[in-house]
């Protein structure tokens, strides 16, 4: 066993060797511009497109016309609600999406609002669902667009897209999904969850970095989206700038073994996180965080109260995890969307993300529980919270100083 | 981050971790930090009577590795010194010595609070008049 253990698959994952494999040719060999059509270097690089387009629509049982390549989810997410909000100004300038979506959801919104735009941030359960009703309730006549996340980044939470789909439809609302997390992860279907435009990316499925999609729906109804990036009129005038065909051909060869191994890795991964969450949860004091009936399969994350977070990752620098504190990207400032599930700070900054992928093996686990077992237990016999704890002091008794 | 071969250490092998008894007139207490801000120092000092010398010192900190090292690095320093010694550490000395960069620093000014805090109690447990804390921050 390698160490440090790899359990941020939600941060990136490592590429797929035989995704590697197709990709090489397309460095030395075939390094055409897709765009040229006056000679066979264009051609062939059009043709490995082409026939990665496809494999990447099928995934997410589309058509490849309806595939706008970007360079990532957040590109795709930028373009999906700046290129709505722009090509459907007549129809209106509301938009509805929830306050724990990615920053590149938030962030884009918050720049519309500055242009004019009226954005409706929905609040969470404590679960990290969101209900159906909320959204009903949420849409007016100048609504434009929901933009829902398939599975949350930091609890793999999985909201009822479907259904969600189904509403927007009803109500003649575009519908537009982050689905970074979940496309290869789980069955995504644009047509069966009624989806007009779907973001997300090779890196985060064993595909390379710098490569992601947008979908775009064409048919009941013919979706449009303004380009935020203008040159050439390449992706149907939608995203100019030469292709990146190699990190093309990967995404699609990405695409096409997520679709043959998806089950089985989900099923391997879901018991192997189960087993890790379990020996965690014999821990006194670890909870979890977010929906356990729906989520995605290789996601946990827990909080252990009375350590903090970035002390316990220091603890356990044998694995690569993500911290609920942000205090590792030099703000204080516990993760958003944990508060937003109505955590304490406290509880916020105690706690971590696993993200087990498709090269977890059950070796790895095993050293995982035994590490964060002993580091939670010796940061306990060092935190004067956990005494106080222990003898049965309530910390919101206390007054602290602030610092 | 990387942190420092010192705090790696200390986090490794804390100093002095432990409870001393709150109770007893010979020894102050210094509770500083808040658990929503991600740190929380308690410091203790047991204190010779007839001498003023610190003769013991012990911590217990819910924090980051800087943290912790500098908390256990103070309850190294402490023993053996007096009182008005005690009160001369300031926390640029613990950045130093522990080599802590910029975004740490607040590790290091809890712990000189968490000295002084524990100082002020012991000397209002012996009747005298707590001193005034200048904060560093």
């Amino acid at each position: 066993m390698k160490l440090p253990v790899y359990l941020d698959n939600n941060a990136t994952t490592a590429v797929d060797p035989r995704v590697f494999e197709v990709m090489t040719p397309y460095f030395l060999d075939v390094y055409g511009n897709a765009a040229s059509r006056s000679h066979p270097f264009g051609w062939a690089a059009e043709e490995a497109v082409d026939y990665a387009r496809g494999q990447i629509a099928k995934l997410i049982n589309a058509n490849s016309k309806e595939i706008i390549i970007t360079s990532g989810a957040t590109e795709s997410n930028n373009l999906a609600l700046k290129g709505v909000y722009e090509m459907y100004a007549a129809k209106g300038n509301h938009f509805i999406t929830v306050s724990t979506e990615h920053k590149a959801v938030l962030d884009a919104c918050k720049h519309l609002e500055k242009l004019g735009a009226e954005v409706t941030y929905l609040p969470v359960a404590e679960d990290g669902l969101i209900k159906l009703s909320q959204i009903e309730e949420a849409i007016r006549p100048n609504t434009v667009l929901v933009s829902i996340m398939y599975g949350n980044n930091e609890l793999g939470v999985i909201q009822p897209i479907r259904e969600i789909g189904e509403l927007c439809k009803s109500k003649g609302v575009l519908f537009h999904s982050d689905a970074t997390q979940a496309v290869g992860k789980i069955p995504v279907d644009v047509i069966a969850d009624n989806i007009d435009l779907m973001s997300f990316t090779a890196h985060k499925m064993y595909g390379p970095k710098g490569v992601g999609a947008l979908y775009v729906r064409r048919k009941n109804p013919r979706v449009k989206v303004t380009a935020q990036m203008d040159g050439g009129g390449h992706e149907r005038g939608m995203r100019s700038g030469t292709l990146n065909v190699p990190g093309i051909v990967g995404f699609g060869k990405a695409c096409e073994i997520a679709m043959k191994e998806m089950q089985s890795d989900a099923e391997r991964l879901s018991k192997l996180r189960d087993k890790l969450e379990n020996a965690l949860l014999q821990l006194e004091e670890a909870y979890v965080n977010g929906s356990i009936e729906n989520r995605l399969p290789h996601t946990t994350n827990i909080s252990f109260k009375y350590v903090e977070g970035e002390g316990l990752m220091m603890g356990i620098k044998d694995i690569a995890v993500s911290s609920g504190s942000a205090c590792t990207s030099a703000s204080l400032e516990p993760s958003y969307v944990l508060k937003n599930l109505g955590l304490d700070d406290e509880l916020a900054h105690s706690s971590i993300r696993f993200g087990l992928g498709r090269f977890t093996t059950e070796e790895e686990i095993d050293f995982t529980i035994d590490c964060v077992t002993t580091a939670v237990n010796k940061l306990r016999d060092m935190s004067p919270l956990w005494e106080m704890f222990k003898e049965g002091i309530d910390l919101k008794s206390i007054e602290w100083s602030d610092h | 981050m990387a942190y420092s071969e010192k705090v790696v250490d200390h986090y490794t092998n804390p100093r002095n971790i432990g409870t001393l008894d709150k109770g007893s007139d010979k020894v102050g207490t210094g509770l500083v930090g808040a658990p929503e801000c991600g740190d929380v120092m308690r410091l203790q000092i047991q204190v010779d009577d007839a001498t003023g010398v610190i003769e013991d010192a012990k911590f217990k900190t819910f924090g980051c590795g800087s943290a912790i090292a500098s908390s256990s690095l103070a309850t190294e320093w402490l023993k053996g010194k007096t009182i008005d010694q005690a009160l001369e550490i300031d926390n640029m000395d613990i950045v130093e010595e522990l080599a802590l960069p910029p975004v740490k620093i607040h590790c290091s000014v809890l712990a000189e609070d968490a000295i002084k805090s524990a100082i002020n109690d012991y000397r209002t447990k012996r009747g005298l008049e707590a001193i005034e804390v200048k904060s560093s921050h």
